[in-house]
Order: structure tokens, then C-alpha cells, then sequence
């Protein structure tokens, strides 16, 4: 069991604000921080990584105190065995693949460890690779694979999918899902992909401005008072097809490819490449509209 | 022609003890530097960098007040560590470190700035202490600056000639280096022996840059 409770002023692009937060986390739970940019998420995982220091507040895993501002007791990162994910990986590039995971472990070598990780993240063929010569994907790889050779009890996220492509992306997600099942690891995610969130979460937390402003299942969550009648989403037009009297246009949605029909006279108004809205009031298709 | 070789030891003796000096001091400086945010920073930069443009004679000069035994820092080091640092090879030392300051710390700075802050972040999460972190992580990635920045000391050192002359004189065996040393020559109109040490650090000059280069290009690859 996890209890955080956070207060920290905060200089963010729109005025300074205060982060006040308070979550509970289960153990081996896998819980999203969700939200745009700048509402303090990183800094929430931070500060719960003991890289920032709130002016006030506590953090107490599994009975062990790891900050009481009142108590002035504050473990520094060393001390607290988290796991963390970087955005932008922070692979020590002075070191090959091996290396990072061996300069993670804590108790002196133990190529077993390290052996049983490389084979897990299927890093096997790279371990002696510099991590500069490595693919996103594969990075990211390292980076989960060397913060799980610290053995951590906390395993903190910060956006580690936001630099790939949606099929790597995938891949990823499936693999972290295995390997946080696999070693029954409470994990924080960072993120604000709404699939993403539903996919790997069993709860979202959804910060604006510092707060946590609503939390629970993410399907939930992010349904609740947004569904409507209407139908509507932006895409750009890939190809206009003449049938009959109507015409056809195909049109890439997100990554999906839909085609819809249309009346002459609106198809001649449209080329390929525009950018249109497609809406429908006519029906309720039981889409929910995803927005952030 | 007989030719004394002293100028020319003393020239690098003084060279490579100051660049470990250097080494010792400036790494750990410029890594605060590059960290720091106190507010008078800009203040400390700019004393860093003012060998870079001051006339060596104006440093030398107020480094001759500083060591001489007629003022009070000169006195005081007179008094009470024994130590005369006006005309001596240690007074040369001290002078050196200090003009040659920003030709190390400069590039070292500038390599800490631009490692992501997140490598260090990652070590001390990883548990690593800050000497670690420093030394396994920090120095390894910036080894192409460190390695320039050594070398440009070095060879700075190798070349200064107007602190010298202002601080240490003509001393053999003493602060008689090889840039003064030309010079002196010439001045006795000994142009021979001026010839031979203006080319052996002219040869030795280029070799030490050639190497730096070849280096790095090794490194970046």
C-alpha cells in the first residue's frame, strides 16, 4: 500500500499552481497519472522518485516512511528502489546494453539476473551493443529491463511510449503488461494516451492543475459525461471515388481508414489531402468521443 | 652548438604539473558550474574566463604583487608556509593553473551542460552515490571534451610566455622556460639556439593537436 500526499508550488506556462495531490496505490497495482502537459504529472512521479521535494507532504510504501515534510525525514532517490523510466530512456551511453543492466543491479554482479532480463526483454542479441546504435523501440527495452535490475517496489513511468510509433507502441504495451504481471510490481504510468490508459491500467487518475480531479476505472472515467448523441471526428481525405450517382470518399480517421458516401455536389467541393469533419446526428453510433 | 636541454624540461615539467593540477581542480569546478544556480554565477564565469582576454602582462602583474613578499598575501605566504612564489618554478605553477584555467574548464563546462540531466537522475535512482554517478557515468560521456581540454591546457601552458616573463623572470633551471628562453636567445642574437627550441615546441605543438583531433574523430565514431 502506497499513500501520497503531496503540496508543491509550481511554475508552470500559465502562471505558477499549486500541486496537491493525495493517492492511495494498492500493491501491484497499475495505476495512470493522466492529464495534459504541464498539470504536474512528471513532477508528482518525481517527487515520488525523491528527484523533487514537495514543500510539504508524505509518502508512506509498505509502512516505510520515504518523506514526512513534518518529521523532516526525506530518503533520497538511492534509498527508496524505484524503478524509473525516463522519457528519454537516460541510457548511460558510455555503456553497452549489458552494462546498463549491470550497473542497475545492487548487489554486486549477478549474471543470472541480468541473463534471465535479457532474455525476457528478448535484448539477448544486442547486450553488447552502445545504446547510441539502438532503435526507439529497443531502447526503450533496455530502459524497463534496467529498471527492473534494480529490483525496485515501485515502478514509475514517465510517458516511455510517447517517442514511438503506434505498432512498436502495441508490441510495448504487451510487454510491459506481461513482465509488470510477471513480477507483481506496482507501477505509476505517466501518459496522456487514452488507450494506452485503458489498456494497461486498472485505474486512472485524472490530474488538471495540480489536482486529482477524478479517478476509477478508465473506460469509466473517460466516458463519464462525454458521450453524446452526436458523432463526429476530423480526418484527411485519401481518395474520392466516383459510384453510381454518389461518390465514395476514403478517409484516415487516427490511424483507421474509413469510408464514407457522399452527395455529388459535396464531393465536388473536396479534393484529396483536405482535412474534413465527418459528422453524423442522425444515429447514435455508441462511439465515445476520446478528447483530452 | 651545445645545446641545454633544461629550458625545454622545465617547459613541460611545469606544463604537466600544472594540467594535473588542472585536472584536480577545474573537472570538479566546471561540474559545479555547469550545476550550480546561485545567482552571482554569471560573476564567477566571468572571473574564469578573464585569462582568455586580459593581456598576459596584466595578470602577470598583479600576480607579481600578489607573490611579491612586499605585499600581504606575498608575506603571509612568506610567513607562515615558507613559500616564495615571486621568480620560483612553484610561483610559475600557481600563475599557470590560473591563466590556464578556462582552456580546461570551458569545454568540460560545456560537455556537463549538455549531458541530459536525466543520466544523472537515472544513477542516483539506480542507487548510486554522487561520486558514482560522478565518476561511472559524468566523466566517461565527456571524455572527448576532457581530452581537449587537457590537451589545450597543456599546450597553453607549453606556449604562455608574458606571465612568465612578468612572474618568473630568467631564472635557469628555475622559471627559465622555453618560450623565454627563445626569446633571450634572440636577444643575444643567438639565433641557433632560439631556432632550435621555437621548433621543437613548433613540432610538438602540432603533434599534441594532431593527436587531440585524431582522437575525437576516434571517439565520435
Amino acid at each position: 500500500m502506497i499513500q501520497v500526499h503531496i503540496n508543491k508550488q509550481l511554475h508552470g506556462a500559465n502562471g505558477d499552481f499549486q500541486l496537491n495531490a493525495s493517492l492511495h496505490i494498492a500493491e501491484g497495482e497499475f495505476v495512470a497519472l493522466f492529464g495534459a502537459s504541464g498539470v504536474g504529472k512528471t513532477t508528482l512521479l518525481r517527487c515520488l522518485a525523491g528527484l523533487e521535494q514537495p514543500e510539504q507532504g508524505n509518502i508512506v510504501v509498505s509502512g516505510e516512511t520515504w518523506l514526512d515534510s513534518a518529521a523532516r525525514i526525506n530518503l533520497p532517490p538511492q534509498q527508496r528502489r524505484v524503478g524509473y523510466m525516463f522519457q528519454d530512456y537516460a541510457l548511460f551511453p558510455n555503456m553497452t546494453v549489458r552494462g546498463n543492466l549491470e550497473f542497475a543491479l545492487r548487489k554486486g554482479p549477478d549474471h543470472k539476473r541480468v541473463n534471465e532480463l535479457l532474455e525476457l526483454m528478448v535484448l539477448g542479441e544486442l547486450q553488447h551493443r552502445k545504446p547510441d546504435s539502438l532503435s526507439g523501440g529497443q531502447k526503450q527495452r533496455v530502459a524497463l529491463a534496467r529498471a527492473l535490475a534494480s529490483e525496485p517496489r515501485l515502478l514509475l513511468l514517465d510517458e516511455p511510449f510517447s517517442a514511438l510509433d503506434a505498432e512498436m507502441r502495441s508490441r510495448l504495451h504487451d510487454e510491459i503488461l506481461r513482465l509488470q504481471k510477471h513480477f507483481g510490481i506496482t507501477t505509476v504510468i505517466v501518459s496522456h494516451d487514452v488507450s494506452e490508459v485503458c489498456k494497461l491500467t486498472s485505474r486512472v487518475m485524472m490530474m488538471e492543475a495540480g489536482r486529482i480531479v477524478q479517478q476509477g476505472k478508465p473506460i469509466d472515467v473517460f466516458s463519464a459525461g462525454q458521450a453524446s448523441g452526436k458523432f463526429r471526428f476530423t480526418g484527411e481525405i485519401l481518395a474520392i471515388e466516383a459510384m453510381d450517382v454518389m461518390f465514395s470518399l476514403t478517409v484516415l480517421v487516427g490511424n483507421q481508414i474509413v469510408r464514407v458516401v457522399a452527395m455529388p455536389d459535396e464531393a465536388a467541393k473536396l479534393c484529396v489531402g483536405e482535412r474534413v469533419m465527418l459528422v453524423s446526428k442522425a444515429f447514435n453510433p455508441m462511439v465515445i468521443k476520446l478528447e483530452q | 652548438m651545445i645545446i641545454d636541454w633544461q629550458p625545454l624540461i622545465l617547459t613541460f615539467k611545469l606544463a604537466a604539473v600544472t594540467t594535473v593540477i588542472l585536472l584536480c581542480i577545474g573537472v570538479p569546478f566546471a561540474w559545479w558550474l555547469a550545476n550550480t544556480r546561485i545567482r552571482f554565477k554569471p560573476v564567477v564565469e566571468a572571473m574564469v574566463s578573464m585569462p582568455l582576454v586580459l593581456p598576459p602582462s596584466v595578470l602577470g602583474f598583479y600576480l607579481l604583487l600578489a607573490f611579491s613578499p612586499e605585499y600581504w598575501f606575498g608575506a603571509w605566504l612568506d610567513r607562515e608556509v615558507g613559500i616564495r612564489l615571486a621568480f620560483s618554478f612553484e610561483g610559475l605553477v600557481v600563475a599557470s593553473v590560473i591563466f590556464s584555467f578556462p582552456f580546461l574548464a570551458h569545454p568540460v563546462q560545456a560537455a556537463f551542460q549538455n549531458l541530459p540531466r536525466s543520466l544523472t537522475d537515472a544513477a542516483r535512482i539506480l542507487g548510486k552515490s554522487n561520486w558514482q554517478t560522478f565518476t561511472r557515468v559524468l566523466i566517461p560521456n565527456i571524455k572527448p571534451a576532457l581530452l581537449s581540454g587537457t590537451v589545450l591546457a597543456f599546450a597553453h601552458t607549453v606556449g604562455e610566455f608574458g606571465v612568465v616573463l612578468m612572474i618568473g623572470g630568467n631564472l635557469p633551471n628555475e622559471t627559465r622556460v622555453a618560450s623565454i628562453a627563445i626569446y633571450d636567445e634572440v636577444e643575444s642574437l643567438n639565433y641557433a639556439a632560439a631556432n632550435f627550441y621555437a621548433g621543437v615546441l613548433f613540432v610538438l605543438s602540432f603533434l599534441i593537436l594532431l593527436l587531440v583531433y585524431a582522437v575525437n574523430r576516434r571517439v565520435q565514431k
